[in-house]
């Protein structure tokens, strides 16, 4: 039992008082990123990064990290006051969580959901404390070609498992494999798709990307439909919790289900977003109280937190031991590895043991203190929303400004920015998926080197993806994935014409 | 989100999608002009720079390729967004335009109290208190959190210098 031995330092090291304020800091900044528009957990984190470049990198993931978690909760608490969305993964929860707001029962939504959350969380954990050192150690026997194979998994999932058309999918995701492949060629050192444009030569950072797509977009979009906040109060007491947490075991089965959906989907990079709805459609067709979905049903509201928590936090796994996140904030988080110096991918957890569980130490703690924030501040963090949009709005812009411009200290950085924001707002009104384009320009560079390492050593033949079992077992997995959603339309054809 | 309704007119989402569709074609292409330049064969040392872009670009084209036809076919002949929409979202794009494309010449700060400042004011319609408030209290808390506590440098112009910051 060498994890447990293991998981113990990592406690050690997360509680330590400097890491436990971190901690808190992390879970404030991050409920409040998760409550505002236009800040997500992506660019909230991205935006962030720069402040800790001067920390030590476990202090450092532990303040990212817990922002992550800060915002998952958060995203509940706009949900089920005003019936906004304050991050993607949360609009499942709005269909039942509004409803209880409405009918007065605001405070045992949240102390449901918020729970839930939790309950997600601490699944995902247990399970990363488990795999993840398994996953690493074998993956440290990969060559090129299984890399790739992993990297082609990832990005089929994309495709097959996303509810947008799988077309778009595909062309937001090349998009990104072409802006990663701009600049130097780490392999033959050449300059390429440059066009003779200095600024072009170090290509493009992926967390300007973040930052515009994800923030300056979302302003855009929130703009444009002129929001203004309307909500009930919010009032949670601990006779109130402790009422919902008495009936909270007897939806067990709802919370396993969502547990193991929300793993599945955020290990398979398909997100916390489509694990939610996933979850939440589920539970309507199996529950008994089924009909009542819509109206105010606790379950609808635990179904979707569970897997969105459960999706968001184990996104992380293949992060960690593999160096391929599983969303876009896992992505961010893979970023500043890169910028404190260490080597994301499995041989973190023999060379960086001390980050690695501390880490995952602080993944239990940081969830256990969101939860005690949240249920105690609720009323504070629902007051920041009825600051108007008009004073909130310039604000983030500014902070948005500031995080692409420290991130190289760069101005032309800062123009990206708003070029992507722009191009985000389109996309997306477009329905073209940003989180796979994302991935793409952070993981496009390792994803090409291992392709093309592999042609190398097979003088140019594909055949080298299917060369031994383990590759073209992971091949295989991803070409099913690739065309999942035209086998799940072939089988309901079968389907119906046999019936 | 859009409405289809007769008295609130703007771009169709039908052209939206098409006049997209058709750019990140256009995108597509010029990573394959890009990859051409770098050189798509073999090398000495395997696939040369280009290799890999170009087929990336061929998998833009012919997916927009896919996207362009889905779109036109499509039935929907709803709204993109309204007009009054639209241009309350070219309100929030042309100022940060500016701001950002000021912030080289006048620094940060400067360029974020008069952002804030013209936001608020015109936008918000605050009182010209809280609009000072909020404008220039904004830039010096960030001031202390970056610069002074965590040692990130932001971007300064003559009038940080003359202030000596």
């Amino acid at each position: 039992m060498e994890e447990i031995a293991n998981l113990f330092q990592g406690f050690s090291v997360a509680l330590q008082p400097f890491n436990i304020m971190v901690m808190f800091v992390g879970i404030m900044l991050g409920v409040i990123i998760g409550v505002l528009p236009g800040l997500g957990g992506a660019n909230g984190v991205a935006i962030l990064l720069p402040l800790t470049f001067s920390m030590p990198p476990t202090s450092a993931i532990i303040m990212l990290s817990c922002i992550y978690w800060g915002a998952l909760f958060g995203g509940a608490i706009t949900s089920i006051l005003f019936n906004i969305p304050g991050e993607p993964w949360s609009v499942a929860t709005t269909f039942d969580g509004y409803p209880m707001a409405q009918q007065g029962k605001a405070g045992e939504a949240l102390a449901a959901a918020f729970t839930s959350s939790f309950v997600g969380a601490l699944f995902a954990v247990i399970m990363i404390t488990l795999v993840a050192p398994l996953v690493a150690s074998f993956a440290l026997q990969f060559g090129p070609a299984e890399k790739f194979a992993v990297y082609f998994l990832a990005f089929c999932s994309f495709v097959g498992l996303s509810k947008e058309p799988p077309f778009k999918t595909i062309a937001a995701m090349m998009i990104g494999f072409a802006l990663a492949a701009v600049g130097l060629d780490s392999i033959t050192g050449q300059l390429r798709l440059t066009f003779g444009f200095t600024e072009l030569l170090n290509g493009f950072d992926f967390l300007i990307a973040v930052i515009g797509l994800f923030g300056i977009g979302e302003i855009l979009l929130t703009m444009e439909e002129g929001l203004s906040f309307r909500g009930g109060n919010a009032k949670i007491n601990l006779r109130v919790v402790l009422q919902t947490w008495k009936r909270l075991p007897g939806y067990w089965v709802t919370s396993l289900r969502s547990c193991i959906i929300g793993c599945w989907m955020g290990i398979t990079p398909a997100g916390a977003t489509p694990a939610s709805f996933m979850s939440y459609g589920i539970a309507k067709r199996v529950s008994k109280n089924g009909n009542n979905f819509g109206k105010g049903e606790i379950e609808g509201v635990i179904a979707p937190e569970t897997a969105a928590h459960a999706a968001g936090t184990a996104a992380l796994l293949p992060m960690l031991s593999l160096g391929v996140p599983g969303s876009p904030t896992a992505a961010v988080l893979l970023g500043g590895l890169l910028i404190w110096g260490l080597q994301p991918g499995p041989m973190l957890f023999t060379e960086q043991k001390e980050f690695v569980w501390g880490l995952i130490a602080s993944m239990y703690l940081g969830n256990l203190v969101g939860l005690l924030v949240v249920l105690t501040c609720v009323p504070i963090f629902a007051a920041i929303l009825r600051v108007p949009f008009s004073i909130i709005a310039p604000l983030i812009l500014v902070l948005c400004a500031i995080g692409a411009y420290s991130v190289h200290s760069s101005t032309f950085d800062v123009m990206l920015m708003l070029v992507f924001g722009v191009v985000g707002y389109l996309l997306k009104k477009c329905n073209y998926p940003l989180a796979p384009l994302v991935l793409a320009i952070v993981l496009g560079d390792k994803a090409e080197e291992a392709f093309r390492q592999s042609l190398l050593g097979s003088q140019g033949s594909l055949g080298v993806f299917f060369s031994n079992t383990l590759v073209s077992t992971i091949m295989i997995l991803g070409l099913i994935a690739l065309f999942w959603s035209a086998i799940q339309k072939g089988y309901t054809r079968l389907r119906t014409a046999a019936a | 989100m859009a409405t289809n309704s007769s008295h609130n007119a703007g771009p169709t989402h039908k052209a939206v999608e098409a006049g997209i569709a058709v750019l990140i074609a256009l995108f597509g292409a010029l990573v394959i002009i890009g990859s051409l330049k770098a050189g798509i064969t073999w090398g000495a040392e395997g696939p040369r720079a280009g290799f890999v872009p170009f087929y990336i670009g061929i998998f833009i084209v012919a997916a927009s390729a896919v996207n362009l036809w889905n779109g036109l076919r499509d039935e929907n002949d709803g709204l993109f967004a309204e007009w009054g929409q639209l241009r309350r979202v070219m309100s929030v794009v042309v100022p940060t335009a500016i701001y950002v494309g000021s912030m080289p010449f006048i620094g940060l700060y400067v360029a974020s109290i008069i952002f804030i400042g013209w936001f608020m004011r015109w936008l918000g319609k605050y009182s010209w208190l809280t609009v000072i408030a909020v404008a220039f209290g904004m830039p010096i808390v960030t001031y202390f959190i970056f610069e002074r506590w965590f040692l990130v440098p932001l971007p300064k112009g003559p009038i940080e210098e003359w202030l000596g910051l």
